[in-house]
């Protein structure tokens, strides 16, 4: 076990405000069972979950009420006890329409029976990857990328580095945060299970800067377990987080172009998604709950919180005492990658990792302006791309040019639009242009 | 040494010559001369409305690959007898068809739920939760139309709404296939009454979405007869029956979805 100070600094990126005060001292709080709870069965990457429940059933917590339909999916589970009263198309975070279960709780919260693993050790690994894809766990800090695929790489492909991603880049947010302060045992045997399961043989826990007592706490919970095990110091910087940053902060190496992780050796999970691991593995439980921090200035009591997967917006911050002041904007996730809503009638996934709530004087309206080729953009992107230029390509409809220059390589951070000067719209073009890319290329598929 | 260079450099250009004599026998590339001069007769628009790339192409495509004579819309019956005549088919023009915007919520009539702050153009603005427009399927006025349209035949009018002047129109239906809410049609040209709204949606969603949205009480069904059919919660017009008693329906209908396009308006 060692501590060390990241050898290698990660291209561009930006420093935004962070704001991580106003939650990071609250310590996580249950949120009591809502009167409704929506479960959406769009929650991961992928295809979307199969319902597997009528109108009228009664359902137990943990029950399957969404089918993986696919490998690359993930199943749903009701998040309590209850009744399901609506089947229905609802929005979610991104904007998107997905079919969601409504369940209305009964109060009991009964779980379905479990099946706990307390001795994971003797399990064979691959039943392991079973009881992940089986509890849907699916990617938390954001992306949700199902889990049990990131954990069963092709056999040509071994995997030497297990990074567990704490680094939260995102300002504002202090969930993970607060979970290596009050988990980090748990934490820790989580890592230790995916170790296992990967076979890996390092194992990397990076955590930014900003964070002392989480280094500290994590070292403790990682000072008796064996092997090559390193707490590694990331510079505070955004973004830090990022899957592909982090793997080159850690180990120097640069994912390729098209490319996962696995083609060097490497899988970064998140805290949050390390946690619900060991809790579906020690303790049997699908994931039916997460940790969401409900912050900013506007926020009566700005805190983190853990509620059950379909919890309505609107129902969280009447938990965290509603608004004192007005609100401009009110922002799914992080400020920096976050979906903007509008509207409070949209409920938690397993990738709700904060709901922020912006003063007016935090929000500017501005005009789109012409680029003036200053090339901030291109200083901060974290991917060495030419932001400016995809941009007005996209803009030109010339999706070619744009495929060219490489626009499926953004990893939508927001640094380039942070830093343009002519406040152009650059993530959502390249936004646009990817979806269009990847549409055209789905249809020549099939 | 004159004699020798005046020898080499001759046969080489002998050699050279007969080469690419033999290549423009063997390997002439033979064209029709009818796509040429078909392609003259086409009106020149190149505006892709036949589904090829411009004249040209479907020149070749109707000689060559016996494509349709009837795919050009801006050419209309004139052309088409020309065509026709050319190819020695007999072939009848339909009545133009020119396009519309079935929509009527500008501003003023249509709230916005929410402001969208991004790229100005529909498809773009359609990705983020569906548009902020509150109706799901009204014109949202970002003028992606209106730049897809090659002969500046559409309009966003000072209220946010994308209007089609039809004596511009040539009915090339590019606008038909950008508009991300699907809400443009063809519609022919003789007509002037349509039902300027696309929402399938119920009429208590409706009326809470637009001021002039078609709830689907089927009051034009009742007084217009056949002229009107039903689509869900959507009246549409049947353009192949003329409405007999139009002032009635237009005046009955309480959506005010029903109108008469004036051409003074609308030009």
């Amino acid at each position: 076990m060692a501590r060390t100070k990241a050898q290698f600094k990660i291209n561009g990126g930006v420093h935004p405000s962070y704001h991580k005060g106003l939650a990071a001292a609250k310590a996580i709080a249950d949120m009591p069972l809502p009167a409704l709870l929506r479960v959406s069965m769009s929650q991961h990457l992928g295809a979307p979950a199969q319902p597997t429940v009528a109108k009228g059933d009664t359902v137990k917590r943990g029950q399957v009420i969404g089918e993986a339909a696919g490998f690359i999916s993930a199943a749903v589970h009701a998040p309590t006890s209850g009744t399901v009263k609506a089947l229905a198309p609802a929005e979610t975070a991104t904007g998107a329409k997905a079919m969601a279960v409504d369940i209305e709780p009964d109060g009991e919260d009964a779980w379905v029976e479990l099946t706990t693993h307390a001795c994971w050790e003797e399990t064979d690994p691959k039943q392991l990857v079973e009881i992940v894809a089986d509890t849907g766990i699916c990617g938390m800090g954001g992306a949700g990328f199902p889990t049990h695929v990131k954990l069963s790489p092709p056999p040509e492909k071994p995997i030497d580095t297990l990074i567990i991603n704490g680094a939260e880049c995102e300002p504002y947010l202090t969930a993970d945060h607060r979970l290596m302060l009050e988990y980090a045992d748990q934490i820790a045997e989580g890592a230790a299970i995916i170790r296992k399961i990967l076979g890996a043989e390092k194992l990397i826990v990076a955590i930014e800067d900003n964070k002392p007592d989480a280094i500290d706490a994590m070292e403790t919970a990682l000072k008796d377990m064996k092997g090559d095990v390193t707490v590694l110091v990331l510079e505070t910087g955004y973004p830090q987080g990022a899957e592909k940053q982090q793997i080159f902060a850690a180990i120097g190496k640069e994912v390729p172009s098209g490319g996962l992780p696995m083609d060097v050796g490497a899988v970064v999970e998140n805290v949050g998604t390390t946690l619900a691991v060991w809790d579906a593995v020690v303790n049997g439980k699908p994931l039916t709950e997460r940790v969401t921090t409900v912050t900013g200035f506007p926020v009566q009591t700005p805190g983190n919180v853990r509620s059950r997967i379909g919890t309505l917006y609107s129902d969280l911050l009447d938990f965290c005492g509603g608004t004192t002041g007005e609100v401009a904007k009110v922002i799914s996730g992080g400020p920096m990658m976050g979906f903007a809503q509008h509207s409070l009638d949209v409920t938690t996934t397993k990738t709700t990792s904060g709901l922020l709530f912006l003063a007016p004087d935090q929000v500017s309206e501005f005009t789109s302006m012409p680029c003036i080729s200053c090339g901030r953009c291109v200083v901060a992107c974290p991917m060495y791309l030419v932001p400016s230029e995809i941009s007005q390509m996209i803009e030109a409809e010339d999706y070619e040019t744009a495929e060219e220059i490489s626009v499926l390589d953004c990893i939508e951070c927001g640094c380039c639009a942070f830093e343009c000067p002519a406040h152009r719209p650059l993530v959502q073009h390249m936004k646009q242009g990817k979806s269009h890319i990847m549409l055209k290329r789905r249809q020549k598929k099939g | 040494m004159i004699v020798a260079t005046t020898v080499a450099i001759g046969g080489m250009g002998l050699v050279c010559g007969v080469a690419l004599a033999m290549a423009a026998r063997f390997l002439a590339v033979h064209e029709d001369p009818r796509v040429e001069e078909l392609t003259e007769i086409l009106p020149g628009a190149n505006c892709g409305g036949c589904g090829f790339a411009g004249c040209g192409e479907y020149a070749k495509a109707i000689i060559v690959d016996g494509a349709e004579v009837t795919l050009c819309a801006p050419g209309g019956a004139e052309i088409l007898d020309n065509i026709a005549a050319f190819m020695g088919v007999e072939a009848e023009a339909g009545e133009k068809h020119v396009a519309i915007v079935l929509c009527g919520g500008d501003n003023a009539k249509a709230p916005r739920r929410f402001d969208y702050n991004g790229v100005a153009d529909c498809n773009a603005a359609h990705a983020v939760d569906g548009g902020d427009k509150k109706c799901n399927h009204g014109c949202l006025g970002y003028g992606s139309c209106a730049r897809a349209c090659p002969v500046e035949a559409i309009e966003i009018t000072g209220t946010g709404i994308a209007v089609v002047h039809p004596e511009l129109c040539i009915g090339c239906r590019k606008c038909v296939k950008t508009c991300p809410r699907f809400i443009i049609e063809m519609v022919p040209e003789s007509q002037a009454t349509h039902v300027f709204c696309s929402s399938k949606d119920k009429g208590p969603i409706v009326k809470k979405a637009c001021q002039v949205g078609c709830i689907g009480c089927r009051l034009c069904v009742k007084f217009g007869g056949e002229s009107f059919e039903m689509d869900g919660f959507l009246a549409r017009r049947n353009y192949e029956t003329p409405i007999e008693d139009e002032d009635t329906v237009i005046d009955k209908c309480p959506g005010d979805c029903i109108v008469r396009q004036e051409k003074s308006a609308a030009g």
